[in-house]
């Protein structure tokens, strides 16, 4: 991780020097142990505070759309996937993006990380190849950094970024054995009583912070349809039937888009699974238009395309 | 008002009594978190947590509450809805969510407004707050004119003190009711003593260093200081600094129709968001997360001061452990601090 960090500063005062950006978006130390917080470096000395450690887990592609200028991003594979989102969708001009990958090993949910703490705060960390130890007052305790790990990272089939101008370190070896969709295929086996009853349930938990919805870099609406007040189109308060219209209509927003980088369920205070709407959808998608979100930035939208000789009747 | 002594041994007798005659909430372990719920008598509690996940302020302001119904066709039957008439007890909590009751009586039992909603709920609770002993990390309350034990906005203050609690009454409500319980005794010299040293050392736990008196002379004239562009930056514009803490109070109003009836509804607004401060006319002079963070702190540190005599922030922390990005409040205060004053 040193190391990393390291190769990140370098590449970045590299990109200062050269005159080829204006900000670089990437991460700095936290006020937390394991939690990195997003950093905007303007200059070679800004950029000395750049690090790489296992808590970079939000997204930074969410401040790229908003963003003027020539920008350097800090990508993990999630984070790049998304920048391939941005391009696609012409939220920035590919030339304008100096992506700086960094292949990932996972980056640690909090909420795992707390759970595994119980009552004890964590006041410092060490990391080491496969393992975190964990000290506090009194404690210290070695864990496996996999049991840390948020469903998605565990069967991440993308950790090294799929495009960037700058790779940090080496190339780590993709997961092939994990299934992305097992929790899918669980939900699916349920009776719909039971699917609605799982859904109502996580929902419930929501108390409409939308910190899901603007952690996500596909969330980039100017005035998102929830917001809207005239016509109003959704309730705003915590009742059931807004909460998951709200959902929903987010998760259809996402349809073919959605990188399962898991910036909602890491944003989300309440705990809500929100992974299991979103990578259900994933999945539809996956078996209609035989597309993966985030690969290739020059193959369309499914939802935003379509072909005369389609097999459907209806698009004839 | 006299100091008293509760046994931890005879704490489950004394909430099986309580509970009988009050509606009683207190922290209940929700596997990973704490919420304040309702117990029943044969349910155990633990003040093990530092704080609840959420705050104590929505036993008396919901989140979404209805204010009253109505009905076309029927103009007379347009009324308040009833308000709870059960009395109720809320125990453990910690004093920077009672800090926030406070606040929330500077706002709705104020001189020009008093709010219906918020006072029968107000008037009908006893608030037991119990002291920190282990203040956490993420804990400033020193910071914000409070402390690991102050009694700001509680009625009594329980003190841990190891085998038992200290009760001290704090105002005439908590008197009366530590009166009515026979299991508490009267607090001797040494546990008073053992109280004090409880005290010192909490309070020598809490590190931060941000002095409000010195914020408050640079937010007097940083309105248009180019620190709010560089502290919003890495802001998501979310709800949840705002929605978990134990003094924000800002709320919308809006009525849900069906038909010919409908009900008024108030909700939890939020200054990060946009549509807090947009105008009908479509201008928003608040237009971006720069102008909302700013004025997040302003409010907290500024204006409430200036209307108020005191900050609205009671140090609890909840803002910075649970940000999606880590702006730490207590970094941006600092920030502020250090700022060289114009003059």
């Amino acid at each position: 991780m040193e190391n990393l960090s390291k190769a990140i500063k370098e590449a970045a005062r590299k990109l200062f020097a050269e005159g080829k950006v204006d900000l670089i978006i990437g991460f700095e130390e936290g006020s937390l142990p394991l939690r990195a917080t997003p950093c905007f470096a303007r200059n070679a000395q800004e950029a000395e505070k750049l690090i790489w450690n296992s808590g970079c887990n939000n997204n930074l592609a969410v401040y790229v759309p908003q963003k003027k200028g020539r920008i350097g991003i800090v990508a993990k594979g999630c984070d790049s996937r998304s920048l391939v989102g941005h391009l696609k969708e012409k939220q920035i001009e590919r030339e304008n993006l100096v992506i700086i990958g960094v292949p990932c090993q996972g980056m640690v949910d909090r909420k795992l990380l707390e759970k595994k703490l119980g009552n004890k705060e964590l006041l410092s960390i060490e990391e080491r190849p496969e393992e975190i130890v964990l000290k506090g007052d009194g404690f210290e305790e070695t864990v496996k950094k996999i049991e840390l790990l948020p469903d998605n990272c565990k069967t991440c089939k993308h950790k090294t970024p799929v495009i960037y101008d700058i790779l940090i370190g080496e190339k780590v070896e993709e997961e092939k054995e994990a299934d992305e969709f097992e929790k899918i295929k669980e939900f699916e086996a349920k009776t719909s009583d039971e699917r609605w009853d799982y859904f109502s349930d996580e929902i419930k938990k929501c108390i409409r912070c939308y910190a899901c919805r603007n952690a996500c870099p596909l969330c980039y609406c100017k005035e998102c349809c929830v917001d809207s007040s005239q016509p109003q189109w959704f309730g705003k308060s915590i009742e059931l039937s807004d909460s998951q219209v709200f959902h929903l209509m987010r998760a259809f927003h996402t349809t073919g888009r959605c990188v399962d980088c898991g910036a909602c369920v890491r944003a989300c205070p309440m705990e809500v699974d929100l992974r299991f709407l979103n990578k259900k959808i994933e999945k539809e998608v996956r078996g209609l238009f035989s597309f993966e979100a985030g690969i290739n930035p020059d193959e369309p939208p499914p939802l935003a395309t379509f072909k005369p000789d389609d097999p459907e009747e209806f698009i004839k | 008002m006299e100091e008293k002594i509760i046994s931890k041994e005879e704490l489950p007798e004394l909430l099986a009594n309580i509970t009988r005659r009050y509606q009683v909430f207190a922290p209940v372990n929700k596997g990973d978190s704490f919420a304040f719920e309702e117990i029943n008598p044969e349910d155990k509690i633990s003040f093990t947590c530092a704080n609840t996940k959420k705050s104590v302020k929505e036993l008396f302001f919901p989140q979404r509450e209805r204010l009253f119904a109505f009905n076309l066709h029927k103009k007379d039957e347009s009324k308040v809805s009833a308000l709870s008439d059960r009395k109720r007890v809320i125990i453990g909590v910690r004093p920077c969510d009672a800090k926030g009751i406070s606040i929330f009586d500077d706002v709705f039992n104020g001189k020009d407004f008093q709010d219906p909603y918020y006072l029968q709920k107000r008037e009908d609770t006893v608030v037991i707050a119990i002291g920190c002993n282990a203040p956490e990390r993420t804990c400033f309350c020193t910071s914000t004119g409070g402390s690991p034990f102050s009694t700001n906005g509680s009625d009594v203050l329980l003190v841990d003190l190891g085998d038992s609690f200290l009760a001290q009454p704090v105002t005439e409500k908590g008197e009366a009711f530590l009166e009515q319980e026979s299991v508490t005794r009267k607090a001797d010299q040494s546990q008073i003593q053992l109280k004090e040293k409880v005290i010192e050392k909490a309070l020598s736990s809490v590190k931060s260093q941000i002095k409000p008196e010195k914020i408050k002379e640079k937010l007097d004239k940083n309105f248009d200081d180019p620190l709010w562009t560089k502290v919003h930056e890495k802001c998501l514009g979310c709800g949840v600094c705002t929605f978990f803490c134990p003094t924000c109070h800002c709320f919308d109003i809006f009525d849900e129709t069906g038909g010919q009836t409908g009900e008024r509804i108030r909700i939890w607004d939020s200054c990060m968001f946009p549509l807090f401060t947009l105008h009908a006319s479509g201008v928003n002079p608040r237009p971006t997360g720069k102008e909302r963070l700013r004025q997040r702190v302003m409010h907290k540190f500024k204006y409430f001061v200036d209307n108020n005599g005191k900050v609205a922030c009671s140090g609890c922390g909840r803002c910075i452990k649970y940000c999606p990005v880590n702006l730490d409040i207590r970094e941006v205060l600092e920030q502020i601090q250090d700022q060289p004053l114009e003059r």
